[in-house]
């Protein structure tokens, strides 16, 4: 009777330990966290008070970053599928965006965003003597949300393009002989499948995408970069500042690292 | 009686190739048509272009009636022609279950109870029914082609079309295939096969076909296509096969 317990006991076990994997990059991130605790702990002028300062700008880093990705994903997929269509309007329009996107450094993007493109709409309400539009006034995180979009989605597409390229054309035809039109083909067959081949790299964009939302804060975006710059500017302790931001902007993107390698590994058990 | 699938004096261009040089054929309800031919010739070709998978430059094909000219004359047709391919391209991610009954709810609109019915009767059909909960990369390539062959079925098609079927299978995994495909010719299934499995274009179908350098050379029963072949290009072929 015992030796079978056992016997069941150590089976369960061992399942157990197949299906529970640590990955050990978490105690990366539990490091940075803990030395970020040290330095407020045990030095909390001026971390403390650095840490207090640019904490309203971690939630508009998180924010921006996420609604801009959610909207890349999507307008990165409608370029990424015009960018493989036969229809030479749809082809040449999305190759065109992508292009000159692509050539164009993402903080000049931002720059026209913020300053350029609300100028021209007022303009353009003067000119139709528009009120509602002479008088536009941009909002910054709208503006910095739609710029990061419109260069994110560029290279989502590429990304996009490629997974969806990476599927044999048999799935295609497979799934058009069976009746399915193309939107139905895509949705049911080819991004199911494309997904699981994209996710490293739109993981990377990501994090990619969370870092360069650091630019924001050149076109009025009060994020936590420009709170680091707003604390800095009033108090000169540069050294102090800079190292709480990077540690700040650690946390994000490490913790992001783990959630992109955890889903990679969820979509793999599943098969 | 008309013709189910007609085809008028077809011609295909890919680039600078001729691929399909002014075909012509008629198919009849309940015939199995088997087509032979050298690499190149322009088997595929004309198959995808019964269904569309492939754009034809001159000519007219008319499938049950339904002319091949618009988009949604061209999903009228495909859910009306079965299509097995050479390399199954079953669905990875989806079980075989799934596989057989996605179509059937996406294109259908059947309820996932009626698909699931419909579908294990065909994999029972198929011999393979405890297979249907894994997925299909699990299978061995004869019971791949078999699920493939009840995908195609579970749309209820009036006509299936076979290109190469078996010639990606292992030696013995070819006759559990051909077993299949024979019992659908028996039911009175219309189909089109391009294959060089002698044996099954002898018990199953009406007539062969020749194909050669995108024209149709030679058709005839296929004993008499086989044994007794008129064209030089068409003996030339065989002896190559055949020996
Ligand atoms: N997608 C394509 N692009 C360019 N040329 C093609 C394409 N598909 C077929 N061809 C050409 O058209 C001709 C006919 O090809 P097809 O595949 O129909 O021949 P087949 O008789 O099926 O040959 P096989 O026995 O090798 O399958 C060949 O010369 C081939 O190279
Ligand atoms: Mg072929």
């Amino acid at each position: 009777m015992v030796s079978s317990n056992d016997l069941s006991g150590s089976k369960t076990n061992t399942q157990n330990k197949k299906s529970f994997y640590f990955d050990r990059w978490w105690l990366l991130l539990f490091a940075v966290i803990v030395i970020i605790l040290l330095l407020i702990i045990f030095k909390p002028d001026p971390f403390r008070r650095i840490l207090f300062f640019v904490s309203d700008g971690i939630g508009v880093t998180i924010y921006t970053t996420l609604v801009s990705f959610i909207l890349v994903l999507i307008f990165g997929l409608v370029a990424g599928l015009g960018r493989i269509s036969k229809n030479p309007i749809l082809n040449g329009a999305a190759t065109v965006y992508v292009e000159l996107v692509r050539g164009i450094p993402l903080l000049v993007q931002l720059m026209f965003w913020y300053f350029a493109f609300p100028s021209v709409i007022q303009s353009l309400g003067k000119f139709l003597s528009f009120e509602a539009l002479s008088s536009y006034r941009a909002n910054p995180i709208l503006m910095a949300i739609i710029g990061l979009t419109f260069c994110y989605a560029a290279y989502m597409s590429e990304v996009y393009r490629a997974g969806i390229q990476s599927i044999s054309k048999g799935q295609m035809e497979a799934a058009r002989s069976l009746g399915m039109n193309y939107f139905q083909s895509m949705r049911f067959i080819i991004l199911p499948q494309a997904i699981r081949v994209i996710l490293p790299p739109v993981g990377n964009e990501f994090i990619t995408l969370l870092k360069d939302s650091s630019l924001v804060s050149v076109v009025a975006v009060a994020d936590i970069t420009r709170r680091g710059r707003e604390f800095m500017a009033a108090n000169f302790i540069p050294i102090q500042t800079w190292v709480m931001v990077a540690l700040l902007y650690l946390v994000l993107t490490l913790f992001s690292a783990r959630i992109v390698t955890w889903i990679e590994r969820k979509t793999k058990l599943e098969r | 009686m008309e013709p189910i699938i007609h085809i008028d004096q077809i011609h295909k261009y890919f680039g600078h190739v001729h691929a399909l040089r002014g075909v012509s054929l008629d198919i009849y309800k309940g015939e199995v048509v088997v087509v032979i031919g050298p690499s190149g010739s322009g088997k595929s070709t004309l198959l995808r272009c019964i269904n569309r998978l492939e754009e034809f430059d001159q000519g007219q094909i008319v499938v049950d009636g339904i002319t091949l000219d618009s988009a949604e004359n061209i999903n009228a047709v495909r859910t009306e022609v079965g299509m097995v391919f050479q390399q199954f391209n079953l669905f990875p991610h989806l079980s075989v279950l799934e596989n057989v009954t996605l179509a059937q709810t996406v294109v259908r609109k059947r309820n996932a109870a009626e698909a699931k019915k419909t579908g294990m009767q065909l994999l029972e059909k198929v011999g393979i029914p405890e297979k249907a909960h894994v997925y299909p990369l699990q299978l061995s390539g004869g019971q791949q082609q078999r699920v493939a062959i009840a995908r195609a079925l579970a749309m209820n098609p009036k006509i299936m079309l076979f290109d190469e079927p078996t010639s990606a299978l292992d030696p013995e995994m070819i006759q559990e295939v051909l077993d299949v495909m024979m019992a659908l010719a028996k039911e009175g299934m219309t189909m089109v096969v391009v294959s060089h499995e002698m044996g099954f274009a002898r018990a199953a179908a009406n007539r062969a076909i020749l194909m050669d350098e995108g024209q149709i050379i030679e058709e005839a029963p296929p004993n008499v296509l086989f044994t007794n072949p008129t064209h030089e290009r068409t003996k030339l072929f065989l002896s190559k096969v055949l020996s």
